[in-house]
């Protein structure tokens, strides 16, 4: 996508494009908007949460450019060009994503709160490392704070996912 | 938490970026992977007026070697991430302290974005990066829209929060030498992931053809207002043989010259220094198996 920013003069508000779960948007932002309030409040997509807003707890993250990142800790005008993908980007066509199906099936949550972040980090974490030993699960997912679980279930989750139990559970297919 | 207003540029080469922190000077910051400036702007520790973003700017995200003679040089760009330094293979080869220290930085979101410059010159004394430098040896280079000067890891810390970056310069390249014979560790103790060292210790030793230390470096974190050398640990070994006794007397030392403060988080001062003992000896022990390893290959 190409960068409506270039060469631009230092201002407030930006003009920024971006693509977010394969959509197009623009929008014009303050330059110290966080991305995720901008993800939460201008597009609606609520799935991703603040947490702590302090870097720590991991309830912010989405997929930045191929990478998880924190996204209360970039501004909204750090992704004008970019890619970004939500928990909402991750079911397709009305079917969970092996890994939302996996903590569906071994109960990887209680309140929810933390899910979102947890589950966009295991999908980043298993593309980096598709075949991970329980200990590479645990610190896969060390920059995400569940204050419930107590992780069994999130990591039981994230290792069934990655080893392809997945076809064999998903049908018939859930509705989202 | 919302930060203070500010203006924000994103340069596309570092010329532009350098003519930028020209006219807006000290009231504007450079923003890299922002792990550190974000959090502290949203706190609003720090306001800057103009918000320089360097993300945008190719060619200064490289982790290069360079073979000569008897040793080998290894350059990295200042916004290497910490994921690219954590995962590179050939630093794993050539200079395991570097991606074994990455893979203990913050969390994987935070290695994701975080680099290796932004780190640096942010100079916080708890830092895992000032250490490790300081044992390598690196130089680092600085690019201001008059010049380039190239300045030792040694000088590169001035106080805590400091460093000799000036404000008009941007930091793009960190360089160190890699001998033949060469293996390094950096052991932190840490209260739980995400957290900042409690003490952190990098340590890298060169060996020569009859098994003694040619070179020492070790790097201290967490432990004194900056990164700091210990020099009377190095001087322990160095030109010695690493024999067990010597690396503990090293550790041993390193613990003496070391200045770590109270502080009701991480422990008190006594606690640190003694876990700067034990974490000294650990790095330097596994920096030893590294280097005997090297004369295999």
């Amino acid at each position: 996508m190409k960068n409506s920013m270039e060469s631009s003069r230092a201002s407030k508000l930006k003009h920024i494009h971006v693509k977010v779960n394969g959509k197009e948007y623009e929008d014009v932002v303050e330059s110290r908007m966080l991305l995720v309030y901008f993800i939460r409040e201008r597009l609606g997509l609520t799935g991703t949460h603040v947490g702590c807003d302090t870097t720590n707890c991991g309830a912010c993250t989405v997929i930045f450019n191929g990478r998880s990142i924190k996204s209360c800790t970039m501004f909204a005008v750090q992704a004008d060009g970019a890619e970004i993908m939500t928990i909402e980007g991750l079911a397709k066509e009305g079917k969970l994503h092996p890994i939302q199906e996996m903590f569906w099936e071994n109960h990887g949550l209680q309140c929810g709160f933390c899910t979102p972040g947890v589950i966009m980090q295991a999908f980043w974490f298993l593309k980096e490392n598709p075949n991970p030993s329980e200990e590479e699960v645990r610190q896969g997912i060390s920059g995400n704070l569940c204050r419930c679980t107590g992780y069994q279930n999130i990591v039981k989750a994230i290792m069934e996912a990655a080893k392809g139990r997945v076809e064999v559970v998903t049908a018939p297919a859930r509705s989202v | 938490m919302i930060p203070r207003s500010f203006e924000y540029v994103s340069p596309t080469t570092l010329e532009q970026a350098l003519t930028y922190l020209d006219e807006y000077g000290s009231n504007s910051k450079i923003l890299a992977g922002g792990q550190s400036l974000i959090p502290l702007m949203k706190l609003r520790l720090a306001s800057p007026k103009y918000l320089i973003d360097i993300n945008r700017i190719s060619g200064l995200d490289y982790i290069l070697e360079g073979a000569e003679k008897d040793s080998s040089s290894i350059r990295i760009g200042s916004m290497t991430r910490h994921h690219s330094i954590e995962t590179s293979s050939l630093l794993w080869r050539r200079a395991p302290i570097m991606p074994e220290a990455a893979s203990m930085i913050g969390d994987p979101q935070v290695r994701n974005n975080g680099t290796l410059g932004g780190s640096l010159v942010h100079a916080d004394p708890a830092a895992d990066w000032g250490a490790v430098i300081i044992a390598l040896g690196a130089k680092l280079k600085l690019r201001s829209s008059s010049g380039e000067r190239r300045i030792d890891s040694d000088s590169f810390f001035v106080d805590s929060l400091t460093s000799a970056a000036k404000g008009n310069e941007i930091l793009t390249e960190i360089s160190f030498p890699v001998e033949k014979i060469a293996g390094g560790s950096y052991a932190k103790l840490e209260r739980k992931s995400t957290d900042f060292a409690t003490v952190g210790v990098a340590a890298q030793l060169a060996l020569d053809a009859s098994g003694n230390c040619e070179r020492v470096g070790i790097g201290l974190a967490s432990v004194a207002p900056t990164s700091v050398r210990a020099t009377k640990a190095e001087s322990i070994l160095r030109w010695h043989e690493p024999t067990k006794a010597r690396i503990e007397d090293a550790a041993k030392a390193a613990a003496e010259e070391s200045r770590p403060m109270d502080d009701p988080l991480r422990g008190s001062a006594a606690y640190k220094r003694a876990m700067v003992r034990v974490f000294t000896e650990r790095a330097l022990t596994r920096a030893l198996e590294r280097a005997k390893r090297t004369e295999e290959r």
